[in-house]
């Protein structure tokens, strides 16, 4: 597991933008998901690499939940999905 | 209800009915225009005229811009092909060719040296004069609207304005008061049925824009009283994510495009209590079968037999459908068979009952739906294997929380492959270039995984994991 997830989810974050070439926000955590400038399926994108670069997908184990809103939110699902 | 019996039934000559135009609109991102001036106006210079009795290829960036095209052309042209947004330019030759299209109508100068010329090239005029085409001769034009096929080209599947509008109900009472809108692009079936239930029931239309965040979409919905909304699963997905869903009101929320779960009705349910929400099947070639108004994943039995109009049976545990909105035929040479000699429409779409309710489990023929956008493995592995260090590959898919699903290859390559020299990440972007080069973005592999091997079944064919 890497030490710093919020790390490794800012750097994806920024790969998939360049690979879709988007243009992405400064990531700050009230910065809402859509505000980042990447589309439903960048975000479908980084979930998939996560899931190889954390080895976790937090999604799969609770079906039901709520997408994060925001990209602090984001990072503590995952950071929680780590623990 | 045609006003002149001799007429044919065309966009333009409904869209006047219903208590006329006054006080409805369609509206982009950039701007929102008086349906009477759509219906009286040309986009195209005034010279619609010179497209009568074309195949007219619409392939433009923004979908305001086909929209108007679309009214404006419609009983005009023999054949309009919407060419949708996401589509790579490179395919452009190809569907000119199997359309017969001799008309291009673009939002750009130029469409590239790879496009072949065509007879009539009309750039959009940048605002609408008030001419209109001689109208005292129409036809029934064919519309013919583009999905995903086998090997990359897509299939061209033909209908004509009865068949699109075989669903609407043309004489709701209420329609005054709706104001329709749609997450999805009208160049795409799900979408064009809202753009004709907005212009044939009398009402006003919201139109997104590929320019636009969903956010602020929803923002200027809701400033624009949008009261009916529809989008696929992942549309709403997505519009969940953000707190600009209470931006808008909507009296009625809508889902196709996708197979639909409980989480996605339970939270829409959530955030607007008092709409109804109703999710819908329907498919370019099979149109729109029917809708399922209990707020429930999947259909009661009972919905087989009684839709009006249109006849279902489960048969080979896929769905089977005939109705009269069924699509024609797909166009071009070698064009495969779009329904049987029965003319049922198979929609490959398997089925499965639990407890009398049907459930949507997936596909026959291993077609992946990304967000709404239909993909077919063979199409992505044709590019892999194109890579010369790929010996095989098998493309699948993989449940994703935003939509739905996405594309995911397992790759061997080449035992003679200097892949032991060469650091596998630059092998496998090198296989994403060549994707990104030639494929759709949601049909592009979110993950490559080399393999050592691949299961191929004693047929010779690789293994797929599907029935």
């Amino acid at each position: 597991m890497p030490a710093n997830v919020r790390a490794e989810i800012e750097a994806e974050f920024q790969r998939v933008a360049d690979e879709h070439q988007k243009r992405l926000a400064p990531l700050t955590d009230d910065l809402e998901l859509l505000g980042t400038g990447l589309d439903s399926l960048c975000f479908a994108v980084v979930v998939v690499r996560l899931e190889e670069t954390l080895g976790v997908d937090p999604f799969n184990s609770s079906e039901n939940s709520h997408f994060p809103s925001t990209f602090g939110e984001f990072v503590r699902f995952y950071e929680n999905a780590s623990l | 209800m045609r006003t002149h019996p001799s007429e044919a039934f065309t966009l333009w000559g409904a869209a006047h009915e219903h208590g006329g135009v006054s006080g409805r609109f369609v509206a982009g991102a950039a701007a929102r225009l008086p349906l009477n001036e759509m219906l009286n106006g040309s986009v195209l210079d005034g010279r619609g005229e010179e497209l009568r009795g074309r195949s007219v290829l619409i392939a433009t960036r923004d979908q305001f811009l086909a929209s108007m095209a679309l009214i404006e052309l419609d009983g005009i042209a023999r054949r309009i092909v919407l060419y949708p947004p996401d589509l790579p330019f490179e395919l452009l030759p190809a569907v000119i060719e199997a359309a017969s299209v001799d008309a291009v109508v673009a939002d750009r100068s130029a469409m590239g040296p790879q496009v072949p010329r065509v007879q009539y090239f009309l750039p959009y005029a940048r605002e609408i004069v008030p001419q209109q085409c001689d109208r005292s001769v129409q036809v029934a034009t064919e519309w013919i609207l583009l999905t995903s096929g086998t090997l990359g080209i897509p299939k061209l599947v033909v209908h004509n304005l009865a068949s699109l509008a075989g669903a609407i109900n043309r004489e709701n009472p209420a329609a005054p008061n709706v104001v329709w809108s749609t997450f999805y692009d009208i160049r795409r079936y799900g979408g064009l049925q809202i753009f004709l239930r907005a212009l044939l029931t009398g009402s006003s239309l919201v139109l997104s824009s590929a320019s636009e965040t969903a956010p602020a979409f929803m923002k200027r919905a809701g400033s624009l009283g949008v009261t009916h909304i529809s989008g696929t699963p992942t549309h709403w997905r997505r519009a969940l994510m953000s707190s600009s869903m209470h931006e808008m009101a909507p009296r009625y929320v809508r889902l196709s495009g996708e197979i639909c779960d409980e989480a996605v009705l339970t939270q829409l349910r959530s955030t607007y209590p008092e709409a109804q929400i109703v999710h819908a099947f329907a498919t370019t070639e099979a149109g729109v079968a029917f809708e399922v108004k209990d707020g429930r994943a999947g259909f009661p039995v009972g919905v087989l037999e009684s839709m009006p109009g249109v006849e279902m049976r489960i048969e080979n545990q896929t769905l089977r459908v005939r109705s009269s909105r069924t699509a024609t035929r797909y166009l071009g040479d070698r064009a495969p068979v779009l329904k049987g000699p029965d003319g049922f429409v198979d929609t490959g779409d398997l089925i499965e009952q639990r407890d009398g309710r049907c459930y949507f489990v997936g596909r026959r023929d291993g077609l992946i739906n990304v967000g709404g956008l239909k993909v077919h493995p063979e199409e992505v592995e044709a590019v892999i294997n194109g890579h010369p260090e790929v010996f095989m590959s098998l493309v699948k898919t993989k449940k994703n929380p935003v939509t739905g699903a996405v594309v995911v290859a397992d790759v061997v390559l080449r035992a003679e492959s200097s892949s032991s020299v060469r650091d596998p990440r630059s092998i496998r972007n090198d296989i994403l270039l060549c994707c990104r080069r030639s494929l759709s973005a949601h049909k592009i592999p979110a993950a490559i995984n080399f393999v050592p091997e691949l299961a191929v079944a004693e047929s010779g064919k690789m293994l797929r994991g599907h029935v």
